[in-house]
């Protein structure tokens, strides 16, 4: 049945196409066209071949492209040489056994024949079982608009199940119909509404290479066309740099938001706090050796196991700074700038000491590597982890400050430290387990970054002036504030950098601040009460 | 002007700027002329060293008018010493003409690998030394006067201060290492032949350098002297440790502040003019936070608000620094962090600062003892407008103090 089908292909499309004498005799007939040692027979007996629909035809390409393939002139039979210099029969795919053959010649391959190879391994992958192997080779008909791949779209339309298969196929088509001279009009206002249909830069390509001489309502057409596509992309590219904006917004806001609440409540620039942040990361790493040596089948949970590891270690680092060193220097800010930045060469040189200088391999767990797409946007899942993870750590620190009451002394002592005090809150305690919250956050902060970012010991330096640009912007004791201010400032980073560069971009964002604060001395949402006048 | 300056010269400058002039002379004698063998012959690299950390000095001194008798704490102040340097790191440059590497006489080396074809406008004029000259106080004093007038103007103050002073050289840090920004990009200028004609590398060009420092750093001293102890030096002081109350007695606070932050900004622009001719390099490294940050340093551990302690500070942390970077590179930056961290708990005042503390405290019990014996001591008016100690809070749990005057 399939032989018959096959030479009822090879028989219209050897009318159609390829212009060469008709023959209804199937593969072993193609074949012979390769015997003749003439390339042009050559190329029609490969587009036969191609045609032709057996499961031998890739074997029999395949073998033309690497020099395989022999004949002998005496009868006309074609050979594969297979690895083992084993010969085997091209028509029925047996070994050959006995003598000879003699007089074996290699079919020669000249640069058009090695074009119309291409062609027809384009031609066969449309056919293939594989849908995936289907679906690149339509598209790569769509972007070579190859015309004599036409016929081969034609077959393949007809026997494709598959819709999203089918319409890349339909897009091929069209791409090739459209530069017909022959087509009718009708035609090829079709073939442009088609390809309007795809709507990305191919099709624009498309679309904006069509020649002069075109009817001119099909020009008119594809005009309307490369607008629509236009917009279309704007949108994508649109949502691409918010998608990419939320995500770096969500970065800085992990690293910021302990650096909020330190600040806000204590009035205290804790240089060290990126620090706190590559201690969160280096957990991680150890936590990961841990794992890799012990039960490496436990490496998904990982992260799992860091997240309150690392709030642990950053927490306890963060208690101990306050109680041995900040809480000496309450009322003098710009002290305690230059006791944690002291802090900060401190913490740093010691994990270099520790751990060494060079980046440390911190891996992805299986459920936060990979992509998918929606639409023309790929979305990756470490990202979109990140994302979620730092509205979580908003959403609970909001529930402790809004909920418990420790957030509710905390709220207490940010507005009025002496009103607080007074009524029999232990501010200096409260202080403390802020800054340990603040440190401990920054350390979960550093878990993520461990996923995105290298973990050296400068990790933390990197983010320090973006988180303290953030809380500035955002305004103090106020997280909804910070969360406005890192979103803002991350959408408008990836908003700038495809106009500005990200360099330039990030300087335009530094000078905005600058002359925001200009405007705004206290932030976005600046905090009302007496803490403001004191 | 010459007149407030020698009245500065009376008092605390006074033996600071005759120890720096007699190493103006001295050093060059004893370099050039001493010969190689002699036991007080200095060598070259000395000359280099100490040519440096005295640019280093004229910075600390810069970065203490402002903080030490202003209270504005200045993050970025490396990068006004940077521009300085980039000002003459750029007539040095166009000293070099064709002798680079690509024999180009007009075009420095990188414009002609980045393939430029002219010159850009903000490099004309550089081959005249006193254009040059004259940008490297310039354009860190307009970048400060900019700065200021926004920051001191919308009353940003305190840590807030800090803060965007520090975003300051961070952007600049970023624009610098941009090839196309014109200034060299990564490997910044270097590759320098000749200052004022006189080869850079020669022993003779080295002490004149180091001599010219010395005068500058010296003239830096009077010029703080002048100022701290002019009324204008009052009113600063006086903004330093109660900046409403100030405001209030009807002084124009951001007017006084702007001028000394400008002031400020030029001498850090001149010490860095100087340093970038001694070092032989000028990259945009020298914008990082870190950098500006570290002058703070020096400042503190020699005493803020004294004249003669941020000149101590530098040269000793950074005789510091040399040593260690060299002898135990993984300790230095524990050693760093510490200072940061003791000289903030345990020496507010600094080095200086405590000296002449512990020798009030000699002189008041001297004073004492006078008393009870019925005679009047000998006058000695106390020099230094030290820090008032109301800046540590009477509160130990105050929140931080962010200087604000109520909404107009």
């Amino acid at each position: 049945m399939l032989r018959i089908l096959a030479s009822a292909l090879f028989f219209l499309l050897a009318h159609t196409a390829f212009d060469s004498p008709a023959n209804a005799e199937g593969l072993a007939d193609a074949l012979s066209g390769f015997a003749k040692g003439s390339y042009a027979k050559t190329v029609d007996a490969l587009a036969a071949v191609a045609a032709s629909g057996d499961e031998r035809a890739v074997d029999i390409v395949r073998a033309l492209k690497d020099k395989r393939l022999y004949y002998t002139k005496a009868d006309g039979k074609v050979y594969i040489k297979d690895d083992s210099d084993t010969l085997i029969d091209a028509a029925t795919g047996e070994p050959f056994t006995g003598e000879g053959p003699f007089g074996l010649k290699q079919v020669r391959v000249n640069n058009r024949v090695r074009g119309a190879i291409e062609a027809a391994l384009g031609t066969l992958n449309l056919l293939a079982p594989d849908p995936a192997r289907r679906l690149s080779a339509a598209e790569a008909v769509f972007k070579s608009r190859d015309a004599d791949s036409l016929s081969a779209i034609d077959t393949a339309l007809s026997k494709e199940t598959d819709p999203a298969i089918k319409r890349v196929l339909e897009q091929a088509r069209a791409a090739i119909v459209i530069a017909d001279k022959e087509a009718t009009e009708e035609d090829q206002l079709a073939a442009v509404a088609t390809i309007a249909g795809r709507g990305d830069e191919d099709a624009r390509g498309i679309l904006t290479t069509l020649p002069d001489d075109m009817p001119e309502a099909v020009g008119k057409a594809a005009q309307k066309a490369i607008a629509a596509i236009d917009q279309r992309l704007a949108m994508w590219s649109a949502a691409q740099n918010v998608w990419y904006g939320i995500s770096l917004g969500s970065v800085l806001l992990l690293a910021a938001i302990g650096l909020a609440i330190t600040f806000g409540v204590m009035g205290v620039i804790n240089m060290a706090h990126g620090e706190m942040v590559m201690l969160g990361a280096y957990t991680t790493f150890v936590v990961q050796e841990a794992i890799r040596t012990s039960a490496p089948e436990l490496f998904d949970y990982s992260l799992a196991i860091a997240i309150p590891l690392a709030f642990l270690v950053s927490g306890a680092a963060g208690f101990l700074i306050e109680r041995l060193i900040i809480r000496w220097l309450y009322g003098r800010p710009l002290e305690t700038l230059l006791a944690t930045w002291g802090l900060s060469l401190i913490l740093q040189q010691a994990v270099r000491t520790f751990f060494g200088a060079n980046n440390r391999q911190v891996g992805n767990p299986s459920w936060m590597s990979g992509a998918f797409d929606v639409g023309h946007l790929t979305i990756t899942y470490n990202r979109l982890w990140i994302v979620v993870f730092a509205l979580a750590v908003f959403a609970v620190l909001n529930v402790i400050l809004k909920a418990t009451p420790f957030g509710l002394q905390m709220r207490a002592v940010t507005q009025n430290r002496r009103m607080a005090a007074s009524m029999g809150i232990r501010t200096p305690w409260v202080d403390a387990f802020t800054f340990a919250l603040g440190s401990g956050i920054a350390g979960m902060a550093g878990v993520a970054l461990s996923q995105i970012d290298n973990v050296s010991p400068n990790l933390g330096q990197g983010y320090i002036i973006d988180s303290f640009m953030v809380v500035v912007f955002g305004g103090v004791g106020n997280l909804w504030g910070t969360l406005a201010g890192a979103l803002t400032l991350g959408v408008a980073n990836k908003f700038l950098e495809p106009y500005a560069g990200a360099v330039v971009a990030k300087i335009l964002v530094l000078v905005f601040i600058i002359l925001f604060i200009q405007k705004r001395p206290r932030g976005l949402f600046a905090l009302q009460g007496r803490a403001v006048e004191s | 002007m010459t007149a407030t300056m020698l009245k500065g010269l009376s008092r605390g400058a006074f033996p600071i700027v005759v120890v720096l002039v007699a190493l103006a002379v001295i050093v060059p004698i004893l370099h050039l002329w001493v010969p190689p063998g002699h036991a007080l012959h200095i060598p070259t690299y000395a000359v280099a060293l100490f040519g440096k950390y005295l640019t280093y000095a004229l910075l600390a001194v810069a970065l203490n008018l402002v903080w030490g008798y202003c209270g504005i704490l200045s993050l970025g102040h490396g990068a006004f010493f940077a521009l300085g340097g980039y000002a003459m790191g750029m007539y040095l440059m166009r000293q070099i003409g064709a002798r680079g590497v690509y024999a180009n006489p007009i075009l420095p080396d990188f414009m002609v690998f980045l393939n430029w074809k002219e010159l850009p406008w903000f490099w004309y004029g550089f081959d005249s030394f006193f254009y040059a000259a004259l940008m490297v106080v310039l354009i860190p004093g307009l970048l400060a006067l900019v700065f200021g007038w926004f920051a001191f103007r919308s009353r940003v103050t305190g840590v807030y201060l800090s803060i965007i002073t520090q975003a300051l050289t961070y952007a600049l840090l970023l624009a610098f290492f941009r090839n196309n920004f014109g200034f060299g990009g990564n490997n910044g200028l270097t590759d320098f032949k000749d200052i004022l004609g006189f080869d850079i590398q020669s022993n003779a060009t080295r002490s004149a350098l180091f001599a010219a420092t010395a005068i500058a750093l010296a003239l830096g001293v009077l010029v703080t002297a002048a100022i701290v102890r002019s009324k204008f030096g009052k009113v600063l002081v006086a903004v330093r440790d109660a900046e409403s109350r100030t405001r209030f007695l009807g002084y124009r606070v951001e007017h006084v502040k702007l001028f000394a932050f400008v002031v400020s900004a030029c001498m850090a622009g001149i010490a860095g003019a100087l340093y970038v001719p001694q070092v032989g390099i000028i990259n945009p490294s020298e914008f990082a936070p870190a950098n500006s940050i570290e002058v703070v340093i020096w400042t503190a551990v020699g005493g803020r608000a004294t004249l003669a302690g941020p000149i101590i500070g530098a040269v000793l942390v950074n005789l510091a620094k040399s040593y260690f970077t060299a002898a135990f590179p993984a300790a230095w930056l524990f050693l760093l962090g510490g200072l940061f961290v003791a000289v903030t708990l345990f020496l507010p005042r600094g080095i200086l600062g405590s000296l002449s503390q512990g020798f009030g405290i000699v002189v008041a019990r001297h004073r004492a003892v006078f008393a009870e014996k019925g005679m009047s001591p000998p006058h000695e008016p106390s020099d230094e407008p030290a820090p008032a100690a109301s800046e540590s809070h009477a509160s130990p749990a105050a929140p931080a103090r962010l200087q604000t005057a109520p909404a107009e």
